[in-house]
């Protein structure tokens, strides 16, 4: 026979698209309970990542996330998302992970419960008062997710529901390579028909050749799909993707999007060969090799200093559309602020400031990706000559968190701006 | 010169009408779910857009475009409109937020709901807007002039839908597979429509989840002792008050309430007593309904000394019954959904089952060839050996019932439940929730009402009563949200009234007894 109280918990929208804001609260516990919130995840990859917050309840015996404090844990203070952002591979975990969805079509289950006391370990010996589970999502339902493997092409479109036609995004991941999807699959399902498009793979030997029409011919399949606006385009590059925006977007004749963004990016590395050779150059120098005493290796030294002469940089004062920069104050992989800086004076001097628009958000790493992705400072990378590294990515979490949810906002905003928005696009009329 | 291909479209009506909303019924989430949804979304989708040119989405018709399209029409126009909804996936009872940008400003425009059930027939609604001079339409905020629903209405697409033109009659929209969700598209057109949507090409589409059920809770058959159910848990290691949930006269196993008291936090039980295809005999006796009750209290998920019976409609006839008379069944809170406490001491529930069954000579049928039903139970009786003795009852009791309940006299069967207790000085019990205009179906919330449906045991129709919007009000408090509404309803509470809070309240309280 209990008196014990049940405690209710409720987490809503029980599912969401990752970018939606859940809120939780905590009922019926006992006034001036101290309770221990827990996030708990398994990743694809098989590991747990876990994040929790030590809160107490109220007069009432609620805790309200949103507008409560967390007094410690892997968060602190009034953080309504802070149980997903703030989630880190549980302890003995292998070194050097990162949380990174490779299938979209389902979601990232996440198990949220309510223990009593402030735990900060241990969670699975205790018995939790309550349990949730969540799903996140990077797809909205009714997103087609169409292959593509034509005219050479490897990737995949993510096509919004409805009759469209849609203004279209050409995504292009990091140095990474691979197909990666879900920042692809996110942008479709805010009504962009967007295509993630795998232009490196170390692995694949048909990759090697690839060059700028390749590039170019994405942009077309793009452009000319039925489903597409031709004339409402936008290509966006994350990191190394960056670089091969740029120099698209400056020295291709086809390539004319209506806008264009760089994540973490970079005017210093022009794609005038082979990509993947491109990328090789970046990473040749091993006597320029800066490990820091964590044994991580720090990139942004080997692009240092921003050279003064303007043909090893993409000259981007020849833009003609606008260019959005989203940079990290604290990237300690690319020279992402510095090179803004530079594309500023370059700019400047050519008659096209009024394109660009920079976001540095301090305290922010390099790997800038959709909302309340935990935050890495530092994991593994395999390089192009296959020899693992630890990259060292930068940022704190907390600033980084904010940064991830801030960006996404206005990523979003500057793609309606000038993709549904605006008119001033081109009309081409078939009539 | 825009050929919107016509003739095409009506030859595959009924093909890309039956592919919509088509989703795989398996255990979430599956793999392959959201390819299967997403191509049945793009049969969907052709219905909804008579102008593509291309069933198939592969890659390579991309460079064909035999039909001048709606895509170049839009580039003409050069702006194209945002339409969002928030979260695109929900629990049935949480709310979503429709908005839609980038459309001229005080543009006439009509959302546009649509839905396939598993019967396959089609329910839609509408609400016809104007954008304001940004060009915006926020539907939680905007008042809808016309349409299936008028005002401001947030939900007003899910519960003011109906059987689209053309539909068989008298059908009801109840959800069999608790696993999959209700797909419904949600649409945006130029102008203010009232027909004709297939005809029509859509400025924006969104497709939204309602789930029955939160990722998580646990389903479980069961088949013991003679008894026929369904157990949802809730997830995590319990154990979790519990919750036996009675269905009505329709009979068979309806899991859909069940399945979102689980998705709240109760281990919650439905079982099948009247059986359309068997004889009914042992299933409606008291031992079959102490016997499911057993079995939930025994299991360990759940608290043995937390539950309750929920029962509608004639559930809620044995829910009171089982309340007053049994020895076994000693819940901590009951609720009553639209039922009544009148039935002879004397007889067996299936008896007054049968009893009701067989008075069809004095049902009224009015003007529209519609039984009503409750006529034949009224006058309340006087004689106490003619109803169930809720003096008797030893805990609180919640009575939900519909001001215009055409099915059973609910309203009547609570004032006199009253009257009783008063007498018997456990009124203190008590707590009557009545919905003036709301009907005799009081299901889960932004459910589409319906006046009539086809009743399987008595034929004919049978008329439910109320119109559409104070039926889904009261439905929204029954279950626990995390913000209230008034209603403007009176909860009486030995003679005091008291404004409404929201269920869970109520439910908090039967959880925290003890």
């Amino acid at each position: 026979m209990s008196a014990r109280k049940c405690p209710l918990l409720s987490v809503q929208p029980i599912r969401g698209l990752v970018d939606e804001r859940f809120q939780i609260v905590v009922i019926n516990l006992l006034p001036n309970q101290e309770v221990t919130l827990h996030a708990l995840h398994q990743s694809e990859d098989k590991d747990f990542w876990e994040a929790f917050g030590h809160y107490i309840s109220n007069h009432h015996g609620t805790v309200t996330v949103a507008k409560d404090e967390s007094l410690g844990g892997t968060y602190e203070g009034t953080e309504a998302m802070g149980l997903l952002w703030s989630m880190s591979p549980v302890p003995a975990s292998r070194s050097g992970l990162r949380l990174r969805r490779v299938d979209i079509l389902t979601p990232r289950v996440v198990h949220i419960s309510v223990y009593s006391g402030h735990l900060s370990q241990g969670f699975s010996q205790q018995t939790a008062l309550a349990a949730s589970v969540t799903e996140r999502w990077y797809i909205a339902p009714g997103v087609q997710r169409v292959d593509v493997r034509e005219r050479g092409l490897k990737g995949t479109l993510f096509i919004p529901p409805g009759p469209g036609p849609y203004p279209g995004v050409l995504d292009l991941w990091g140095g990474g390579g691979g197909l990666v999807e879900y920042r692809s699959a996110l942008l479709a399902s805010h009504g962009f028909a967007s295509l993630a498009l795998e232009y490196m793979n170390r692995n694949d030997k048909k990759m090697a050749d690839v060059d700028a029409s390749y590039i170019e011919e994405a942009y077309l399949f793009l452009q000319r799909h039925q489903k597409v606006q031709r004339d409402h385009l936008a290509v966006v590059g994350l990191s190394f993707g960056s670089s091969v925006t740029l120099s698209m977007v400056v020295y291709s004749n086809i390539i004319k999007p209506q806008c264009c963004m760089c994540i973490s990016g970079s005017h210093l590395v022009p794609v005038d060969k082979p990509i993947i050779k491109v990328f090789q150059n970046l990473k040749l120098s091993s006597d320029k090799l800066a490990l820091n005493e964590d044994n991580q290796l720090m990139n942004k030294d080997l692009m240092l200093p921003i050279p003064s002469d303007p043909t090893l940089k993409v000259d981007v004062g020849k833009i003609k559309c606008p260019l959005l920069l989203v940079n990290g104050g604290d990237d300690e992989n690319w020279p992402s602020v510095e090179s803004a800086e530079d594309m500023k004076l370059i700019m400047e001097k050519a008659g096209n400031l009024h394109l660009l628009k920079v976001l540095t958000y301090p305290g922010a790493g390099h790997l800038i990706e959709p909302p309340y992705t935990p935050h890495i400072r530092a994991s593994n990378f395999i390089r192009l000559d296959h020899r693992k590294v630890v990259f060292l990515w930068g940022g704190q979490t907390k600033p980084h968190a904010y940064a991830q949810e801030n960006a996404w906002k206005e990523i979003l905003a500057f793609l309606r701006q000038h993709l549904y928005f605006s008119t001033d696009g081109v009309v081409k009329s078939r009539l | 010169m825009w050929n919107p291909a016509r003739s095409r479209l009506s030859a595959l009506h009924i093909r890309s009408y039956a592919n919509i909303g088509r989703t795989a019924s398996q255990s979430l989430p599956s793999l392959s779910r959201h390819m299967k949804m997403t191509a049945s979304f793009s049969s969907a989708l052709h219905y909804l857009m008579p102008s593509s040119s291309s069933f198939q989405f592969n890659s390579r018709s991309a460079y064909k475009s035999k039909h001048l399209s709606a895509r170049s029409m839009s580039t003409k126009m050069g702006k194209r409109p945002l339409l969002s909804v928030q979260p695109s996936r929900g629990l049935v009872d949480e709310m979503f937020q429709i908005v839609i940008m980038n459309l001229l400003p005080n543009q006439k425009a009509t959302l546009h709901s649509l839905h396939q059930s598993e019967d396959k027939d089609f329910w839609e609604a509408f609400g016809h807007y104007i954008s304001d001079e940004h060009g915006t339409v926020t539907v939680s905020k905007d008042e809808s002039l016309g349409g299936t629903y008028e005002g401001t209405e947030p939900m007003g697409l899910l519960w003011s839908m109906r059987p689209v033109p053309g539909s068989r009659s008298g059908l009801r929209l109840r959800k069999k597979d608790v696993l999959s969700p209700m797909v419904v598209h949600i649409s945006l057109y130029s102008g203010h429509l009232s027909e004709g949507f297939g005809q029509q090409t859509a400025l924006a589409t969104s497709v939204t989840e309602r789930w029955y059920i939160a990722p998580g809770v646990q389903r479980v058959d069961v088949r013991e002792k003679g008894v026929r159910g369904t157990l949802f848990f809730p997830p995590g290691p319990g154990p979790y008050p519990g919750v036996m949930d009675l269905w009505g006269g329709g009979g068979g196993l309806v899991e859909y309430r069940t399945a979102l008291l689980a998705s709240h936090g109760f281990a919650s039980m439905a079982i099948q007593y009247l059986n359309p295809n068997k004889e009914r005999r042992a299933d409606t006796d008291a031992s079959y309904f102490e016997g499911a009750y057993k079995i939930l209290q025994n299991h360990p998920k759940v608290q043995k000394d937390r539950l309750a019976m929920l029962g509608l409609s004639f559930g809620g006839v044995v829910t009171l019954s089982m309340a007053v008379n049994s020895k076994i069944i000693k819940p901590q809170c009951c609720v009553c959904i639209s039922g009544s406490h009148v039935g002879s001491v004397d007889k067996s529930l299936f008896e007054i089952f049968k009893e009701i069954k067989q008075n069809v000579n004095t049902m009224r049928v009015n003007e529209d060839n519609q039984l009503i039903h409750r006529n034949f139970i009224l006058p309340i009786p006087s004689d106490l050996t003619q109803k169930m003795d809720v003096g008797k009852i030893k805990c609180p009791l919640l009575l939900v019932n519909g001001g215009d309940d055409e099915t059973l006299p609910t309203v009547e069967s609570a004032e006199d439940m009253e009257e009783i207790m008063k007498k018997a000085g456990n009124l203190h019990l008590l707590e009557v929730l009545t919905y003036p205009g709301a009907g005799h179906l009081i299901e889960p919330p932004y459910t589409p009402h319906f006046r009539a449906s086809n009743f399987i045991i008595h034929g004919g129709e049978k008329a439910s009563g109320g119109p559409p919007l104070s039926l889904s009000r009261p439905s929204q408090c029954l279950f626990p949200l995390l913000h209230s509404q008034h209603h403007g309803l009176r909860r009486r509470r030995g003679g005091k009234d008291l404004w409404l809070n929201n269920f869970a309240t109520a439910t908090t309280a039967c959880a925290s007894v003890g």
